[in-house]
């Protein structure tokens, strides 16, 4: 009965783990950038990486969103994912609502725009990014990622080059739709503060190659 | 003085001037007629038939030379911008076809074809690929890398990823080689028309030439002229307006 008991605990806690990176290398020509990288996120964990400028944070993203496949081992995540990119990578040419609804289009256009109103933007849904603030281009780009109600999110320096201010407004925000929405969360940030704020898990990519380490403070 | 008519009106109208001013220091209207020597024909011709007959063919040619022209260019384009190794492949055929002059292409298609409309268009067609591929090329090349990353993310089916994220940044290579396409493509037609055809506005300047009639001449050409004018102002520039009006909100 014992033995029952744990397997059951062991598949259940197998179904929970929304990401599983096995990464061996990463190389840019003859450059190794990333060493053996082996990570596993939770549904509803929100785990940070931190690390200094250049050390691979970015291409560690790319390899989890499934963007860079030109690298050795294996990563696996569910199928419903979203990311939040370093820019807000909007189309300029289609407004904020179409915005959501061309990444999404089983949405429908009322939930779209109740995704709008929940970023704050219920009165820009006809504008281009272009007419937006900074700011309200980085809320769209946060309705964005979360209108799919996604398992698996991923975020690039989301807060980066706003003011501490709108950071902060910001943050408050992504923290909300992560206790609402619960999705296994891969986040990059140069701040300690903002990774400790939203993480459950902090790490550390360092080193040449980069490999994880547990954050400093751990 | 700014108007955006005005001065389009005033430009023609001086053009005009210049034309009359000119006729005027020939004195003879078998060299250069005054403007207004034309109407008179041009009526006449209209009334005929001739005139509608001969402009419509010669559209007709256009708009098919147009059509697989910017198809075949723009995909050919598009696959060299974005694999190098096919643009290393392709670019030597490219640089051929592009310093082939028009005459030669047209010559060879109707002696390998013969004098039909298939070897007509074709000729038409091969002219101009070389610029369309080489306009969608740069186009390609110039694709944002964050936006596929988007795209990739999100599983954009191919449909909504050409639709919304790769033609929208295509949108002013398209434009510009449509529009120098629709010019180009019009001057290379009545050249074959002018060598092969038995319609059209080339075949009747070839017409007229052999008969030393250079108002004819003057009347067909710059009829097909309004025609293309009217393609412009009607098709493409209302097109390039709407494709660009997120810029300008």
């Amino acid at each position: 009965m014992g033995a029952t008991a744990a397997l059951g605990a062991a598949r259940s806690a197998l179904a929970q783990r929304m990401i599983q990176v096995a990464v061996k290398s990463k190389y840019f020509g003859t450059t190794q950038v990333l060493g053996e990288i082996d990570l596993t996120i939770e549904r509803g964990e929100t785990v940070a990486v931190i690390g200094p400028s250049g050390v691979g944070k970015s291409t560690l993203l790319r390899i989890v969103a499934g963007i860079d496949t030109s690298f050795d081992g294996k990563v696996s995540h569910p199928q419903s994912l979203a990311m939040v990119f370093q820019e807000p990578n909007l189309l300029p040419w289609r407004s904020a609502l179409d915005n959501l609804l061309i990444a999404h289009p089983k949405l429908g256009t009322d939930r779209a725009a109740q995704m709008l109103d929940r970023v704050g933007l219920a009165e820009k849904a006809d504008a281009f990014p272009g007419q937006l603030s900074l700011g309200q281009q980085r809320r769209l780009s946060l309705a964005r990622a979360f209108a799919c109600a996604p398992d698996l999110l991923i975020m690039d320096e989301p807060f980066v080059s706003l003011d501490p201010d709108l950071a902060g407004r910001m943050l408050d925000l992504t923290e909300t739709l992560i206790a609402e929405h619960r999705p296994a969360t891969l986040f990059v940030t140069h701040s300690r503060p903002e990774a400790e704020r939203l993480a459950n898990r902090v790490l550390t990519l360092q080193g040449t190659p980069a490999q994880l380490g547990p954050g400093r403070n751990e | 003085m700014n108007s955006p008519r005005l001065i389009p009106f005033l430009s023609i109208s001086g053009f005009f001037a210049l034309w009359s001013f000119a006729a005027a220091l020939s004195a003879d209207p078998e060299i250069l007629p005054a403007p207004w020597l034309l109407i008179t024909p041009l009526v006449r011709e209209m009334a005929s038939g001739e005139l509608l007959y001969h402009l419509s063919a010669t559209l007709w040619r256009v708009v098919w030379a147009f059509v697989l022209a910017m198809t075949l260019g723009a995909a050919l384009g598009m696959v060299m911008g974005r694999s190098e190794r096919v643009n290393r492949w392709l670019d030597p055929w490219l640089v051929i076809f592009l310093n082939l002059p028009a005459l030669v292409l047209i010559v060879l298609c109707y002696l390998w074809i013969g004098l039909t409309e298939t070897a007509a268009i074709l000729a038409v067609t091969l002219n101009k690929i070389p610029n369309v591929a080489t306009t969608l090329r740069e186009g390609a090349r110039a694709l944002d890398p964050n936006l596929d990353a988007f795209a990739k993310v999100y599983r954009l089916s191919w449909s909504a990823r050409m639709r919304h994220v790769v033609l929208p940044q295509l949108a002013p290579f398209i434009a510009a080689a449509a529009r120098s396409g629709v010019a180009v493509i019009w001057k290379i037609v009545l050249v074959v028309e002018f060598l092969g055809r038995s319609s059209g506005v080339g075949f009747q300047i070839h017409l007229y030439f052999q008969l030393f009639d250079v108002t004819m001449v003057l009347v067909y050409s710059l009829s097909f002229i309004v025609v293309m004018l009217a393609v412009e102002w009607v098709l493409l520039q209302p097109w390039e307006r709407r494709v660009r009006r997120w810029r300008n909100a």
